[in-house]
């Protein structure tokens, strides 16, 4: 099938995929199936943060399509999450309807709160499940096209296309940070109450995200892997190897850049917008540039390049960060950027190249 | 200027509208004149340095032309204008009759059928030697074409045979970055095969080579003229004796002589450049 010949010759994916499985079959029935006071039950706090952890996955699996196969480092893919999020918000804002605190049919709190009359046009279709599906997709995956065209035509690479990443998530951070701009300012989105018409604090809501998740990371995760394996997948690693080689061959570099980059955009922009009902707040904080560096190094210390090591690195990292905030809430940026030194001199193929060890193809 | 320029050009009316003329196909050369190569009055400088200078230049088809010149002659930088790397300054390129190169960028220069083998032997290392030809192949290569793309048996015949006549069938599925130096060099010929060029540029080919490698790589090159142009550029005058039979000499970006191997040599312009060459 389908899938069988995707993953044919991709060892990891297979192991990965069959774990994606048991998870989301065995964490649900653990939930739901089990009395709280059980052994084996697992909370639903731990359902939503494994939910949680699988959104991070997708967007980590995201940058190192672009980073690990493309050679691009982004320093921005946290817009493209934050703008899926943003878009995931507004349509939970309007679920919300005159539940909130002011009991307002038309508008959100902050609206009535800032005293406008009337709901902003861009917030206008928000309130159609559909529309916003569209959304989702539509707003990251315009903006990386818009702004990979810019960039890659006049061939910004290397650092400086970093720099202007990071630029761009910056940028979108002070904006977002203003009440103006009409997206709650730096209090962000939140107080949700369902979704669909279910209940997002209710048990079976949660489980439903969960795997809404763990099927999109799968689905993401299967594309990426079906786009490398396909001969645009050697252009790409060809453009990360000898850029200008691939150029005298005939290909039209840029334009193999720009898609590949928009896809990437479109899965970040699909995790962000699954992580904000399972979070329940989305605010500028996520556009924050330290936000996507965080992501890169994820990818780093899973090992790039092999996309199940990209899963790893955001599962294993974002533990430990929970661990740590918990333990020794001080020290989680120091243990971060010890870990990114140590892997970048010690491992710098990551924790898959230490399993591995076998110089496959980075 | 550019603005002007056009608008001048749709107030003219003595002209057909350049978007009226039809499209000139890929590939549809026109030879009539027997040359496939122009020059003419090409200059471009870097910084008020003149790489190139008023550089008259004409290749004929399915010639083997040799082209040399002390280091700084701008042997390279002519090479980056033919495949659109440089923009010159003034002058016109043409390839054949009808197609302005200066109007194209590098992948359309490249479409069109001029191949180019770099300085520096750049392969994709990370890919196998059998892969590295098939991303060369002579195809359609836009991103949707290239992402739906498959191997039919016609196409894994046309790259066992360039692996063939490149002497790296027994590699073909090694790494890129195993090979030798000499290995590569040969790697980036048979990638410059299967793009089916009609105008090779070979930027140092024997650089590093053994002396064995070397004639292996002369017969290649002789074996290419003919149905192709070729033009080598080279340092080692050994190698372009054994295998040019017209040969250019290079000098501070613009033609010094033009002749056989012999007849260059024993010019007293060229004696001069090359003290004692």
């Amino acid at each position: 099938m389908l899938i069988a010949r995707i993953l044919k010759n991709d060892r990891g994916g297979q192991i990965f995929l069959a774990l994606l499985l048991l998870l989301s079959v065995l964490v649900p029935l653990l939930n739901l199936g089990l009395p709280k006071g059980h052994a084996l039950h697992v909370s639903t706090y731990t359902l939503t943060l494994l939910g949680k952890y699988l959104t991070y996955a997708l967007l980590a699996v995201s940058v190192d399509l672009v980073w690990g196969f493309l050679g691009i480092l982004s320093l921005g893919h946290g817009a493209f999450f934050a703008l899926g999020g943003y878009a995931m918000g507004m349509y939970l804002m309007r679920q919300i309807g005159d539940r909130g605190v002011y009991g307002n049919p038309d508008l959100p709190d902050f609206m009535v709160f800032l005293n406008w009359q009337e709901l902003p046009w861009f917030w206008h279709g928000f309130d159609m499940f559909w529309f916003t599906l569209i959304m989702i997709v539509l707003v990251p995956g315009v903006l990386a096209f818009v702004f990979g065209w810019l960039a890659f035509r006049s061939r910004v690479t290397g650092v400086y296309l970093s720099i202007i990443t990071q630029a761009l998530t910056y940028a979108l951070m002070l904006a977002f940070f203003r009440n103006e701009m009409g997206f709650g300012g730096n209090n962000g989105l939140t107080d949700f109450k369902d979704i669909l018409g279910f209940d997002l604090q209710s048990d079976a809501t949660r489980v439903g995200l969960f795997l809404a998740s763990a099927l999109a990371l799968a689905a993401g995760y299967l594309a990426c892997r079906a786009i490398i394996n396909s001969r645009l997948g050697r252009v790409a690693i060809a453009i990360r190897d000898a850029e200008d080689r691939t150029r005298f061959i005939g290909y039209r570099v840029e334009h193999v850049k720009l898609w590949i980059f928009t896809f990437s955009a479109i899965l970040a922009g699909i995790a962000g917008a699954l992580y904000v009902p399972q979070v329940g707040i989305i605010n500028p904080g996520e556009f924050s540039p330290l936000n996507s560096i965080e992501l890169v190094v994820w990818v780093a210390v899973g090992g790039r390049a092999t996309l199940y090591g990209a899963v790893l690195g955001a599962m294993g990292v974002n533990y430990a960060k929970t661990w740590f905030t918990a333990a020794l809430p001080d020290g989680w940026l120091f243990a971060l950027g010890a870990l990114f030194i140590l892997v970048t001199v010690l491992l710098p193929k990551g924790i898959i190249g230490l399993l591995t060890r076998r110089g496959a193809r980075s | 200027m550019n603005a002007l320029e056009q608008l001048r050009r749709s107030v003219d009316r003595d002209e057909v509208f350049e978007f009226l003329r039809p499209k000139i196909n890929v590939r549809d050369l026109d030879l009539t004149h027997g040359t496939i190569l122009y020059l003419e009055d090409v200059s471009v400088s870097f910084d008020g340095f003149k790489a190139i200078n008023d550089l008259n230049l004409y290749i004929d088809a399915g010639e083997l032309r040799c082209i040399i010149g002390p280091n700084g002659a701008g042997k390279t930088t002519m090479m980056d204008i033919i495949t659109g790397k440089t923009r010159p300054d003034t002058g016109s390129v043409f390839f054949g009759q009808r197609i302005d190169l200066l109007k194209l960028s590098e992948p359309e220069i490249a479409s069109n059928g001029i191949g180019r083998k770099f300085q520096k032997p750049t392969v994709f290392e990370y890919h196998t030697v059998f892969e590295n030809l098939e991303l060369a192949m002579e195809g359609d290569k836009r991103v949707w074409p290239t992402l739906r793309a498959t191997l039919s048996g016609e196409d894994k015949d046309h790259i066992d045979e360039t692996l063939t006549t490149i002497g790296l069938q027994e590699h073909a599925q090694a790494y890129a970055g195993a090979l030798s130096h000499g290995q590569k060099q040969w790697l980036e010929i048979g990638m410059l095969l299967m793009q089916n060029p009609l105008l090779l540029l070979v930027d140092e080919p024997v650089a590093g080579m053994t002396h064995q490698e070397m004639d292996r790589t002369a017969e290649l090159l002789t074996s290419l003229a003919g149905k192709r142009s070729v033009v080598v550029v080279e340092h080692d005058m050994d190698f372009v004796r054994s295998i040019a039979r017209k040969v250019t000499v290079l000098h501070q970006g613009s033609v010094l002589a033009e002749g056989s191997m012999d007849d260059v040599q024993n010019d007293p312009k060229v004696v001069e450049v090359y003290l004692g060459e």
